[in-house]
């Protein structure tokens, strides 16, 4: 790494031009922290200024009996594993009582196993369900992982799955399940889900319909840093050709309880690098996620300062990362989050899924 | 550098951006440490937990009659201060309650026979304790201290300065050691060459008005003694106390702490509190000016674990250190470097 290299890389990142692979790589290597968060943090507010996002969600996560058996997993289990659960339509449909009570509730985000058994028409009827209930709630749900099962297992092409469920109903897709876009890491990680090329025709194709998603990286594991950054760039030249990204989430990696877990948790350190990385390298996709319950909440409170812009949800009843060990709180109230925000200097936004402020009502709920 | 004023660092303290602040902060301890973040071994010993103080702050004291109060034997503390001895410490930090009827002769008696008995330096008793101690006694602090030094006793910790401002302290410690008092401990400490740290405690309720005179009270005696080693951040623990409340968040202690370390400017010493805000906070204090990461405390069941989990307490420092990118060092107790650990970790 020449210093020529890192003078022009500090010198791009600090005038927010767009960055290459080499300069990327440079710039981790340099590993100076403040000067990459004060760089994402301008790039932020040149985005949305002084305003922080979140939104009030519930996280449904139908079923964790799995066909994938991925290494990095601790949500998965095998059909007949004690502990195995599947929501059948009177759980789904008492949830969504209780979801009905939530003032403001904007967004149901559904996301789950690949079950051996269970028919696309399941997953199918549940955004119906969903959509009959809350008739005004975004749908967020199925990563491309579970699409391409569901194209899969019906032989219907991916478009033709997406165009089923848009018109059942589904508003966005999380983007989940990129984990790294690397053949090679996949294979070790996720050897049996969707693959780089499968995930990303199924969000270029989501785009193409005009259904948005997120797009998200899960890092810290056995990657290399050069293919966790070139994942960062790969999202990028999707974004560049669809603009159908509108937010980046950022999973490190929790190995207890998945088939990795001889390998340690990342550090903050490492955390915060990264949110400031890849908002710098993601100049292309509006929104940077500090996703609470993975980072805890003081780090992705001070996130803020490192570019994100968007503290995800209230959030009731996660389990996949739960199940990896991460001993955050299963949700936080309205009132705690915009006070976080506040205090860091910014203007906290409630927001729908598509980043449309919302009016934010007062009570405190769970 | 032009020397920070008050007013300048109570403004900045209610508004200050903390990754700017991070950034000055970060220059000052680099220049001063270069990429060297150090940490001690040592051992906590709390030798009782009879308190006639009662602070509403406090989670630990019990009266005497109580019936989980406890005072350690001479033979107790002497196992504990040979078990951090095995695991490698090179200091015992032995603090209490303020215990009723002890008498001097009974500290004395202490330190003598840990340092007959072991070589180790002994960083002990809060000024909270040294004023209870010389009252006891009814001599003077400094002749207090001369005795304790006489006996064994090599330096002080900064702990019970809470916040160095009367009206806060009659708020939350009205029995305990008042701001004259804690300085002029101090200040006789250094007299007789007995160093120390200082400490403050934030989120006590106090206004960002009285953390500067706290600091500026701590900087003012620096200046005059030059006797403190390093200047630490705790954030109040509201969990199990009278006074509760809600934990200080990332985003003020880290504006916090970069602010001592650019306002303490004659400190050289500014430690980052994994202890107080959890290792993912404390790893990235060294990016905000701090320059150590104070203690691995060894906790009685892991030493009696002996060998490998202290290994992983040591382990687990130096991955927090190196991890971030940062070169390891053990330090003494006055801050020299006694080991480094190579190359950086490969943060995966």
């Amino acid at each position: 790494m020449t210093k020529e290299l890192i003078l022009q890389a500090r010198e791009k990142a600090n005038a927010s031009l767009r960055l290459n692979l080499q300069e990327a790589l440079a710039l981790y290597e340099d590993n100076d922290l403040l000067f990459l968060a004060d760089c994402a943090r301008r790039m932020k507010e040149k985005k949305s200024g002084r305003q922080v996002f979140y939104n009030v969600n519930k996280h449904i996560n139908l079923t964790n009996i799995c066909t994938s058996g991925c290494p990095l997993c601790a949500f998965q289990k095998k059909e007949g594993e004690p502990g195995g659960f599947v929501l059948e339509e009177t759980d789904i449909a008492k949830i969504l009582e209780e979801a009905k009570s939530t003032r403001n509730l904007g967004e149901i985000h559904i996301v789950s196993a690949l079950h051996p058994d269970k028919p696309f028409e399941y997953y199918l009827n549940v955004v119906k369900q969903v959509r009959q209930a809350l008739p005004q709630v975004d749908i967020k749900a199925f990563t491309p992982v579970e699409i391409v099962h569901f194209s899969q297992m019906t032989g219907k092409s991916i478009k033709e799955v997406l165009e089923i469920l848009q018109k059942a109903g589904l508003s966005s897709l999380p983007g989940g399940g990129a984990e790294i876009l690397s053949d090679r890491v996949r294979e070790i990680i996720c050897p049996k889900k969707a693959t780089t090329a499968q995930w990303i025709e199924t969000i270029k194709t989501a785009h193409k319909l005009g259904i948005r998603t997120n797009c998200t990286m899960m890092y810290g594991h056995i990657e290399t840093i050069e293919e966790r950054l070139q994942h960062l760039f790969t999202l990028r030249d999707i974004q560049d050709e669809t603009g159908g990204f509108q937010a980046f989430v950022s999973f490190p990696f929790h190995p207890a309880n998945t088939g990795l877990d001889y390998l340690k948790r990342v550090g903050s350190w490492e955390d915060m690098k990264m949110m400031a990385l890849s908002r710098l390298i993601l100049d292309n996709v509006d929104h940077i996620k500090a996703f609470w319950i993975m980072l805890t909440m003081p780090i992705a409170q001070l996130a803020l300062g490192f570019g994100a812009d968007d503290l995800d949800g209230t959030i009731g009843e996660e389990k996949i990362i739960h199940a990896a060990g991460a001993n955050t709180g299963r949700g936080i109230t309205r009132s705690k989050l915009r006070q976080l925000i506040t205090e860091a200097g910014f203007e906290p936004v409630e927001r729908d899924t598509f980043y449309h402020p919302v009016e934010a009502g007062e009570e405190v709920f769970k | 550098m032009m020397r920070m004023n008050a007013k300048e660092a109570e403004q900045l303290l209610v508004s200050g951006d903390p990754i700017q602040l991070g950034q000055l902060a970060g220059a000052e301890a680099r220049k001063r440490f270069g990429d060297r973040i150090t940490f001690i071994v040592d051992r906590n010993i709390n030798y009782t937990n009879v308190c006639v103080n009662e602070c509403r702050f406090c989670a630990f004291f019990r009266r005497k009659e109580s019936k989980d109060a406890y005072l350690l034997t001479f033979d107790e503390i002497l196992g504990k201060v040979r078990e951090a001895v095995d695991a490698g410490a090179t200091q015992v930090m032995i603090q209490g309650g303020l215990y009723p009827d002890l008498g001097l002769e009974y500290y004395e008696k202490m330190l003598r026979l840990i340092k007959e008995n072991f070589k180790i330096t002994i960083h002990s008793f809060t000024a909270t304790e040294i004023q209870h101690f010389a009252r006891q006694a009814g001599i003077s602090i400094l002749d207090c201290l001369k005795r304790l030094q006489a006996a064994g006793l090599d330096s002080l910790p900064g702990g019970g300065a809470e916040i160095l401002v009367d009206a806060v302290r009659q708020r939350v410690s009205p029995k305990k050691i008042m701001t004259e008092d804690w300085l002029h401990v101090m200040e006789c400490a250094h007299s007789i060459g007995m160093e120390s740290t200082a400490t403050m405690v934030i989120g006590l309720g106090e206004t960002m008005a009285q953390r500067v005179e706290h600091m500026e009270r701590i900087r003012q005696l620096q200046d005059k003694t030059g006797g403190f080693r390093a200047f630490i951040t705790w954030s109040f623990q509201p969990g199990n106390t009278e006074l509760g409340g809600e934990k200080t968040s990332g985003w003020n202690y880290m504006r916090n702490l970069a602010i001592t370390r650019l306002y303490m400017d004659n400190v050289p010493h500014i430690q980052g509190s994994w202890v107080t805000q959890g290792e993912r906070i404390g790893q990235l204090t060294p990016a905000f000016g701090a320059d150590d990461l104070g203690s691995i405390m060894l906790e009685e069941n892991v030493v009696k674990a002996a060998g490998t989990a202290y290994d992983m307490s040591i382990q687990k420092m130096v991955d927090m250190i190196q991890g971030a990118g940062w070169q390891a060092a053990q330090r003494d107790t006055e801050y020299n470097v006694i080991k480094t650990y190579g190359g950086k970790a490969d943060v995966r």
